[in-house]
């Protein structure tokens, strides 16, 4: 280990058995179809892959070193880099665990809103899947459609916070501000249009013969392998296991909503098409939810310790001058003991765990990155399939290297 | 301290014993020390046992404690944690294990195949070895790294940077210097960078 020339493996060197009848071809990290720089190694005979390893890395930026170093409110930014796709999921899953550090609760508004912002983020991100995955597979035109309704969502995250993929509006303590003048009226169209260009796409790919024949029976994976694996999210949904953070443990209000879990058979490429897809409607039916119940009131909690005042109290109030610039300098300090709340994302549970000394700096700050374990599945999906099914298998994981590297 | 009335308390103490070094609830969570010696024993009783049914691996990761100065759960530097959830029952427990510098812990690969990516990137940035790990290779860290950065002897900011041929220098840009074929003699080396 010591000398860094016999450590570095090489496509030569990384398979033992290399030889006989095997061959080892390289894919990535430039390749279109790994979705970022996911390099895969394959050993294949003939076209048939017998052994696969992903290397991965070619992102990692140290952002749980770096979050040692940075106050918990600076933090929340880094969180959108990860699952730069969701961004709202990781800013609202990271949120919740340091409130759970803190002991502090949400206004009702609030939670709805950060409803809201990340079931919104859970169709943009499984638009981007979808097109992506259908590019893949060679079907050029859902990528198109399907992206003119992203830019829709978008638009109105930067509405909400002037940053459309990377909002961090979901801070520890509640939101940065309330939702702005006229976004409900640019989500009731968005609500009322979206179901219609789903539908195109869904027409393009769902009854279609050559889809059917690229993504039925092809990585197929048990509901117990999917359990031992710790794979989360709507591969293990796709495969039988009716599993789904938000109804079995509810978080930021999800009881109060009603909307269903779709739940494949099989576990293959399609179903797992399947199961996006019925998911992008439940997520527009919570969204639909909240935006006709929207409670009125604050949307972030009344803690001055966590949370600044508004602005016009500073003018009058010199306590709220004081809270306000030890916010803002010193942050704030959660008590000492450690934190978990996992979250259903669009990728699967996604969670943060933080252990705090009692100082203004996590000590750890670690996430749980659904994308980093559901990769492990990709060689249990591949083995015995050709090297064509790679492309539509790891499209189906849905991945973000973002978030597998950080 | 807080307390959780869980039955896997009761359970777990009565099956292992001494192997339940400490059981520590903080909000809702809840976290049994265990003997790394009895480690696999236990969550292979967690996951097998009918009432409980923790079938779910969720994650593995590791905590370095060399600076800590409050309470401890466990004497051993490092804290590795494991993360696990029953579907049936839709609750979480964690399992930690100490692990001091130069020892090792048995992987929990047997009981659950998705520990291997987590564990190897403990072994990554901690630097924790995994008994029965069958690939403690590099992998969030180029393949040629020394050390292990998340342990708490690595600074947060102003290290030196390698370069080619040795030469070590601030991760500073000298405009002063030619890109190619540049040579950083001269430079500060590891002063401190201000501001850190």
């Amino acid at each position: 280990m010591s000398d860094p020339q016999t450590f570095m493996p090489s496509t030569e060197t990384l398979f033992e058995r290399v030889g006989d009848n095997t061959m080892i071809v390289n894919m990535g990290p430039q390749h279109p179809s790994t979705h970022g720089v996911l390099r895969i190694i394959l050993e294949l005979e003939g076209e048939t892959i017998v052994n696969l390893e992903c290397v991965i890395g070619y992102l990692h930026t140290g952002m749980e070193k770096e979050a040692e170093y940075q106050q918990y409110l600076k933090c929340v930014t880094m969180t959108d880099r990860m699952d730069y796709l969701a961004a709202n999921s990781n800013n609202l899953a990271h949120a919740l665990s340091i409130e759970q550090l803190l002991d502090i609760e949400i206004p009702p508004r609030g939670q709805a809103l950060r409803v809201l912002l990340t079931e919104l983020s859970r169709i943009a991100s499984h638009c981007v899947w979808l097109g992506t995955h259908a590019l893949d597979l060679g079907a050029m035109t859902p990528f198109f459609w399907i992206f003119r309704e992203r830019e829709k969502i978008l638009d109105m995250f930067e509405m909400f916070s002037g940053v459309r993929m990377m909002p961090s509006w979901i801070v520890p303590g509640g939101l940065r501000g309330d939702m702005p003048e006229g976004f409900e009226e640019k989500l009731r169209a968005f609500i009322k249009e979206f179901p219609a260009a789903l539908g195109e796409c869904e027409d393009l790919l769902v009854d279609n013969p050559i889809w059917k024949e690229r993504t039925m029976n092809v990585g197929t994976i048990s509901g117990d392998l999917c359990m031992n694996l710790g794979l989360s999210g709507p591969i293990i949904r796709a495969s039988g296991v009716a599993w789904d953070l938000r109804k079995s443990n509810p978080y930021s209000g999800y009881e109060n909503y009603d909307f269903a879990i779709p739940v494949g058979h099989h576990g293959d490429v399609y179903d797992r098409f399947i199961v996006r897809l019925a998911e992008m409607r439940e997520s527009l039916k919570i969204i639909e939810q909240v935006i006709d119940g929207l409670p009125e009131g604050s949307w972030s909690s009344s803690d001055r310790k966590v949370v600044p005042p508004p602005r016009a109290e500073l003018d009058n109030s010199m306590e709220s001058l004081i809270h306000h610039f030890k916010l803002w300098t010193e942050g704030y300090h959660p008590p000492v003991g450690e934190s978990y709340v996992g979250i259903e994302g669009p990728k699967g549970e996604i969670g943060w765990y933080i252990v705090s000394d009692g100082s203004n700096r996590p000590y750890r700050w670690h996430v749980r990155p659904p994308s980093l374990v559901n990769l492990q599945a990709l060689k249990h999906m591949c083995m015995g399939r050709m090297i064509a099914d790679v492309v539509a298998i790891i499209g189906s994981i849905d991945i973000v290297l973002g978030e597998i590297d950080r | 301290m807080q307390t959780l009335e869980r039955a896997e308390i009761q359970r777990v103490g009565a099956e292992f014993g001494d192997a339940l070094i400490k059981v520590k609830a903080f909000r809702d969570n809840l976290f049994l020390c265990v003997d790394k010696a009895r480690l696999r024993d236990v969550a292979m009783f967690l996951r097998d046992d009918p009432e409980f049914e923790y079938t779910q691996f969720s994650d593995c990761t590791c905590c370095d404690y060399s600076k800590w100065e409050h309470e401890r759960d466990l004497p051993q530097r490092f804290e590795v944690i494991y993360n696990l959830y029953s579907i049936r029952n839709a609750s979480r427990i964690f399992l930690k294990v100490g692990v001091d510098d130069g020892e090792t812990t048995p992987s929990l690969i047997p009981v659950f195949i998705g520990a291997e990516y987590s564990e190897r990137e403990v072994w990554d940035l901690f630097g924790v070895v995994f008994e029965g790990h069958p690939a403690l290779k590099r992998f969030l860290l180029p393949d040629d790294w020394v050390g292990f950065p998340l342990r708490k002897e690595v600074p947060l900011g102003g290290e030196d940077v390698d370069f080619a041929h040795g030469d070590r220098g601030p991760a500073v840009e000298d405009l002063s210097m030619p890109h190619a074929g540049e040579s950083f003699e001269g430079k500060t080396g590891s002063e401190d960078v201000s501001g850190r």
